[in-house]
This record gives structure tokens, C-alpha cells and sequence, in this order.
């Protein structure tokens, strides 16, 4: 689904990723761990296509086509979605709206009329239930006034309204509290299927106790320097990133 | 000869057709000479250094229409806000047209100016009213006063209030080469009375009209007063729009002005509080594009104690467009308690569009909340990648923060209606279909 080879990518002539190789496919879960500053939100960000970075070397391909020349948009069109670590506040625009605009930009792309108003309203029930999303919540402005938390609920909200093939959720476990992140890792987990996959980025091994992946790298100063199973997360955990620091990159 | 000279030399001619021994007579003798001495208002000038009207003067324009146009209600039936029943005061070329309009006299005066200014029984209002709160000094202002014969007059005595909105159209045909307009309202909400207009001048064709508008509106204890100026006139069509509102005790007034349109538009929007615990609301939104120029000059005279203002104006300037946002508050020594503020923000979404904010603070009383801030940025590069990555392409998550940029001022519109018609103006001029029903 995804390959990612020897990517190499910066902003504004700083080089954040240095190398980066990873291969996801269908089905699978693969969390992504490292410290503050190696280079964990810039691939998220380079996977969605944002422009301010800048690809001097290597590739990201999806589904067969190279994503360098692909707009932000059309990836989501393909299937591409980030939650983001610290989501927009956007007033004057309430959850429901932006979700109508966005599920019906992308059936636009894709040729197909807006979605029958009862069936998104059917959308939006199952999903907000899924999450456990009051009602009154949709109709607030997106992001606006939202506690962390609330924020990061919605953006899983988001995900499950678009059914994305490849979901990276980046930090999604910071600023939530237990029971948050229990609804959270829940609905994520409800919404994986043999066909769709997940890239999980965070700093704690905390999240991957409720989202159990198949695979944990290791990014330090912008290359993967370790891949292995969920073993590898706990064993992180308890020697802490000094220990990748230090050992010899392979 | 200049168009001072044309207007000045047209005003016996204008003056013999009307009654000499009115009291108004006076008043326009006098604001003649006014402009006479004062003459157009030019760059030098503190007030207009980011307004030229040189280019607009240039033009020949008629001062009177030669002949009375006609217009198929088909033919203009978009510009009324038609989706709900309206009364209807309508200006062809600056006549009335009784064809279009609908006026009333049942409890209210929803009428014409030039009723009010002739017939005996307006005549102790006039006396009252008219002129009082308009500018005799403000050059436009008073040349509009020596030319006063038509347009709105509204008068809601004490505890009332009309059925419906009221719409007050000025159309331009455009049989004439270039035109002249400078209609005179006059609108008074007495004691607990309540009103609701909508003010638009339209020109139908791209002939160059110059409309030089005045109102004076005078809102009584307890009076609501909501007013939306629709300005989405024509490319060559220049609008200096003059309003005048005095206000007493416990009286709220709201101006909303839509500027999306138009070669020039000045708005000179002044209120005075006279009285306690006043409510003055004065927001705006402006979208413009190609060479398109707008300035909004605000007053707000805080004469008595416990009174509040509330100023917000949005911005959204592209291509060449040019903008200037001037705010002046005064808040006199004994209008302790004054709560005023004023916001001017503004997004420019093009390298060559320019914007002038000035917030203008005189403040002699000591025990006042006062505040404001003006921003001139580029959008939220951010909050865009946030959109595109939802899937929304590019030029329409620009409409759709554009559109979050305004909803504010949008949120005090009290006519659900027109608030959609605005909403779908501002999606239009920014050229985006918004996946949603505005």
C-alpha cells in the first residue's frame, strides 16, 4: 500500500528526515516511536503532502503512484488521512459542515453526485455513537473552544466519517485522558479491516496497549533505526530512547 | 465647466421647481453655499488621503435625468429580497417608480421624500427633523442637502412597528450616459418603535452613475433600528453613502454594510448618542477584486454616560483592490461608563491589494472600557493544509476559511433570509461552491 524508500526531506534547507525506509500494507498496524525532535510528525506531515517540506531525495509511494507531484486534496481523495497532533480551530464553521463539504469534495473527485442528505445523516449518528460524540458537539464550531481531548476525539471522528485506505494518527494519545483515550484506541480499532491500515506516531508506549500493532520502528535523528515487533515498544519503555541514542545505527 | 460648477449653477434651476417659502428652502440656500465654498472633497484633506474621487469627477454627469425609465419587475426582481414580503420604496433614475414600490400609511409612514417635504402635514416633523443630524460642514453632505427633493421617508410613531422590512432600491438604468444620483432619507423610529431596511443602489448597466446618498436616522427611547446596506453595485458605479444616526436613551441601532461591488464606494457612517444606556452596532463585511475600492470612515460620539459601541469590520481584499478602514471614537468627559470597541481585520489574497486601517481614539472620560485592534494578514497557511488534507482542494478551502473570516459579522443579521442571501454573495464572490446549504 504504502513504500516509503530512502526519503530524504527538510524545511527551509534544515534536514529533518535522513533516510527514512517503510513499507505498510493492507491490514496492518505500525507504530511509529521516537523522540522529540527525530522526525516523527515531519514524515506524517510529508505523507500528506504538506508543502513546506521540501523531498531532496527519495520517494513516498501509494498504491502504486508516486505521491511527490499529488496535492494535499487528492491524496485524502485516495485515501490518505492525518489526524493531526494539534488540529485547527476553524469558527464559523461547525463539525457537521466541514465533514458535508469534505465527504462530498471527495465523492466530487472520485465523479460521484453529493451524498443523499438522510444517508450523511446516518454517517454521522453511526460514527458519533462509535466515538461516543454528543450530538450538540457537531454543531459547534470545528475545533473551536475544543479541549485537547475533544479535539483529538474529533479528528478520529473525521476518520471514521471518511473511511480512509491509510490512516497516520500523529500524537493522537497526547492530551487525552484514560477513558479518552480508551473511546479513541476503541474506535480506531473498530474501524481496521483487512483492507485499510494505520500508522500510529507517538512518544509513549501508553496508546499501543489499546491499539496493538504489528510492527514498532524506531526513528531517531531522522532515519527508522529499529523495526521489530510490539516487544520491541515495551522494551522502549522501560530503557527509555537513551539506549537507541546510543547503540550504533545498523 | 467642472462638475462643481455644473451643480452649482443647476441649483435656480432646481430651487424654481420647488416651494420657495419652505421652510427647506433655507436649509438648501444655505448648504449650497456651503459646498460652494467648500467645494469636492480632495486628498489634502486628513479624511479623504486614501480616497481620490479625481477619477469619478472627470465624468460629464447629468444632474437630472432627462426623461422617467421604466422597468419590468422580471427584470430586477433579484435585487429585492424577494424570498420573503417586503414594503418597497424604488428609485428609477432617482424617481420614484410607484409601479415597483409598495408603500404604506396604515399606522406608519413608509413613504416618499417628496411627500414629506410638501405636503402640509409632514411639515412639523421636517421642522423637527430634518437636517438636524447631518453634517452641515461635511462638503458631500451638504451639497446633497441643496439637491434634496427624493427618497425614503419613514416615520413609525411611538410603539409601532411595520408588518415587514422595509427595502429602499435606487436603480439606474443606464439610458443615460452617466448620471448623478443624491437621494435623501429621512427615518425615524419614535419611542418603542421597531424597524428593519434594506438599502441598495443599483446601477443595470456599466454606464458610470455617481450616487451621493444621504440618511438621517433618528432612533427615539427604546427604538430598535436595524439597517443592512447591500453594496454590490456595478464596475463603474460610485457610491458615497452619507449616514446620520442620532440616538437617545436606551435606543439600539445596528448598521450592517455588505460592500462587495462597485468602482468606488465611500461609507460615512456617524452616530451620536444623546442619551443613556444606548446601543450603537456598526459592522461590515467587504470583498473585493479587479480594482475595486471601498472606505469605510466610522464615527461614534459618546455623549452620555453608560453607553455602549461595538465596531467589527472583515476584510477580503484580492487583485489590485484597495481598502481603508478608518474608525474615530469619541467619548466625551461626562460619558463615564462607555463601553466602546472596535475591531478592523483583513486578509489580503493578492500581492497588489492594499489596506489602510486607522483606528482614531479621543477619549476625555476617565472611567471607560475602550478597545481595539486592526489586523491586515495573509490566510492561515495551517488552517488551509487542514482543509486539503480533509480532502477540500485548495480554492475552496480558501472560500471556506473566507467565509469562517466573516461569519461573525454575519451571526447579528436578524433576517434569516437576507443572512442567506449575504452568505451566498460572499460564496459567489469568492468563486467556491460550499458543499453545504448556506
Amino acid at each position: 500500500m504504502l513504500k516509503i524508500k530512502n526519503l530524504h526531506a527538510g524545511v527551509e534547507g534544515k534536514k529533518i528526515l535522513k533516510g527514512v525506509n517503510l513499507e505498510v500494507n493492507p491490514g496492518e498496524i505500525h507504530a511509529i516511536m521516537g523522540p522529540n525532535g527525530s522526525g516523527k510528525s515531519t514524515l506524517a506531515s510529508v505523507i500528506a503532502g504538506k508543502e513546506d517540506f521540501e523531498i531532496s531525495k527519495g520517494s513516498v509511494v501509494f498504491e502504486g503512484e508516486d505521491l511527490e507531484e499529488v496535492a494535499p486534496e487528492e491524496r485524502a481523495h485516495k485515501g490518505i488521512f492525518l489526524s493531526f497532533q494539534y488540529p485547527v480551530e476553524i469558527p464559523g464553521v461547525t463539525v457537521t459542515n466541514f465533514m458535508k463539504t469534505a465527504i462530498n469534495e471527495s465523492r466530487k473527485a472520485r465523479g460521484l453526485e453529493d451524498m443523499p442528505a438522510n444517508e450523511m445523516l446516518k454517517r454521522i449518528r453511526e460514527k458519533s455513537e462509535l466515538l461516543d460524540i454528543d450530538r450538540k458537539f457537531l454543531s459547534r464550531s470545528l475545533n473551536e473552544g475544543f479541549s485537547g481531548g475533544e479535539k483529538k476525539r474529533n479528528e478520529i471522528f473525521q476518520m471514521a466519517m471518511l473511511e480512509p485506505k491509510l490512516a497516520i494518527l500523529d500524537e493522537t494519545d497526547s492530551g487525552l485522558d484514560i477513558d479518552a483515550l480508551r473511546i479513541v484506541a476503541n474506535g480506531v480499532n473498530k474501524l481496521r479491516n483487512k483492507d485499510n491500515a494505520v500508522i500510529v506516531i507517538t512518544h509513549y508506549q501508553r496508546l499501543l496497549e489499546y491499539i496493538i500493532p504489528d510492527f514498532v520502528h524506531v526513528i531517531h535523528d531522522g532515519k527508522i533505526v529499529k523495526s521489530g515487533t510490539k516487544e520491541l515498544a515495551l522494551e522502549l519503555e522501560e530503557k527509555g530512547y537513551d539506549w537507541i541514542k546510543k547503540e550504533p545505527v545498523a | 465647466m467642472d462638475l462643481k460648477e455644473k451643480l452649482v449653477s443647476s441649483f435656480m434651476a432646481f430651487e424654481n421647481n420647488v416651494d420657495v417659502d419652505h421652510p427647506v428652502h433655507d436649509i438648501r440656500t444655505e448648504a449650497i453655499k456651503n459646498f460652494e465654498a467648500k467645494g469636492f472633497p480632495t486628498k489634502k484633506e486628513e479624511a479623504w488621503k486614501y480616497t481620490s474621487l479625481n477619477s469619478v469627477l472627470k465624468t460629464d454627469f447629468s444632474i437630472f435625468p432627462k426623461e422617467e425609465n421604466a422597468l419590468e419587475y422580471h427584470q430586477v426582481k433579484k435585487y429585492f429580497l424577494h424570498e420573503i414580503d417586503t414594503y418597497k420604496i424604488v428609485f428609477i433614475d432617482g424617481i420614484y417608480s410607484s409601479y415597483l414600490s409598495e408603500t404604506t400609511h396604515d399606522g406608519v409612514d413608509i413613504c416618499l421624500m417628496s411627500s414629506a417635504l410638501t405636503k402640509p402635514m409632514y411639515k412639523p416633523v421636517i421642522d423637527v427633523y430634518f437636517n438636524k443630524a447631518a453634517s452641515n460642514d461635511e462638503s458631500l453632505t451638504t451639497l446633497n442637502t441643496a439637491f434634496s427633493r427624493e427618497g425614503a421617508y419613514i416615520y413609525i410613531p411611538k410603539n409601532k412597528a411595520p408588518k415587514k422590512p422595509v427595502e429602499i432600491i435606487h436603480f439606474a438604468t443606464g439610458n443615460e450616459a452617466s448620471l448623478m444620483l443624491q437621494p435623501r432619507n429621512l427615518i425615524i423610529a419614535e419611542e418603542n418603535a421597531e424597524l428593519q431596511v434594506i438599502e441598495r443602489h443599483q446601477s443595470l448597466t456599466g454606464n458610470p452613475v455617481l450616487t451621493n446618498s444621504v440618511t438621517e436616522i433618528f432612533a427615539a427611547k427604546n427604538a430598535i433600528v436595524d439597517y443592512y446596506k447591500v453594496q454590490n453595485d456595478s464596475e463603474q458605479a460610485t457610491l458615497i453613502d452619507n449616514t446620520y444616526i442620532a440616538q437617545k436613551d436606551k435606543s439600539v441601532v445596528n448598521v450592517h454594510t455588505f460592500s462587495f461591488g462597485g468602482k468606488l464606494t465611500r461609507n460615512n457612517l456617524n452616530f451620536y448618542q444623546h442619551g443613556e444606556h444606548i446601543e450603537s452596532t456598526l459592522k461590515g463585511v467587504t470583498i473585493l477584486g479587479e480594482k475595486q475600492h471601498v472606505d469605510h470612515h466610522t464615527l461614534v460620539h459618546h455623549q452620555q454616560p453608560n453607553c455602549e459601541s461595538h465596531q467589527d469590520y472583515k476584510g477580503i481584499y484580492g487583485e489590485k483592490s484597495t481598502g481603508v478602514f478608518n474608525g474615530k471614537i469619541i467619548v466625551d468627559k461626562i460619558a463615564q461608563k462607555t463601553n466602546a470597541f472596535q475591531q478592523n481585520n483583513n486578509v489580503l489574497i493578492s500581492d497588489q491589494a492594499t489596506v489602510n486601517t486607522k483606528p482614531q481614539l479621543e477619549i476625555f472620560a476617565d472611567d471607560v472600557k475602550c478597545s481595539h485592534g486592526c489586523t491586515i494578514g495573509q490566510l492561515d497557511e495551517d488552517a488551509l493544509f487542514y482543509l486539503q488534507s480533509r480532502g477540500i482542494p485548495r480554492k475552496e478551502a480558501t472560500g471556506l476559511l473566507m467565509y469562517a473570516f466573516a461569519n461573525n459579522v454575519l451571526e447579528s443579521v436578524r433576517l434569516p433570509e437576507l443572512k442567506k442571501r449575504i452568505n451566498k454573495l460572499i460564496a459567489t464572490k469568492l468563486g467556491v461552491r460550499l458543499g453545504f446549504d448556506l
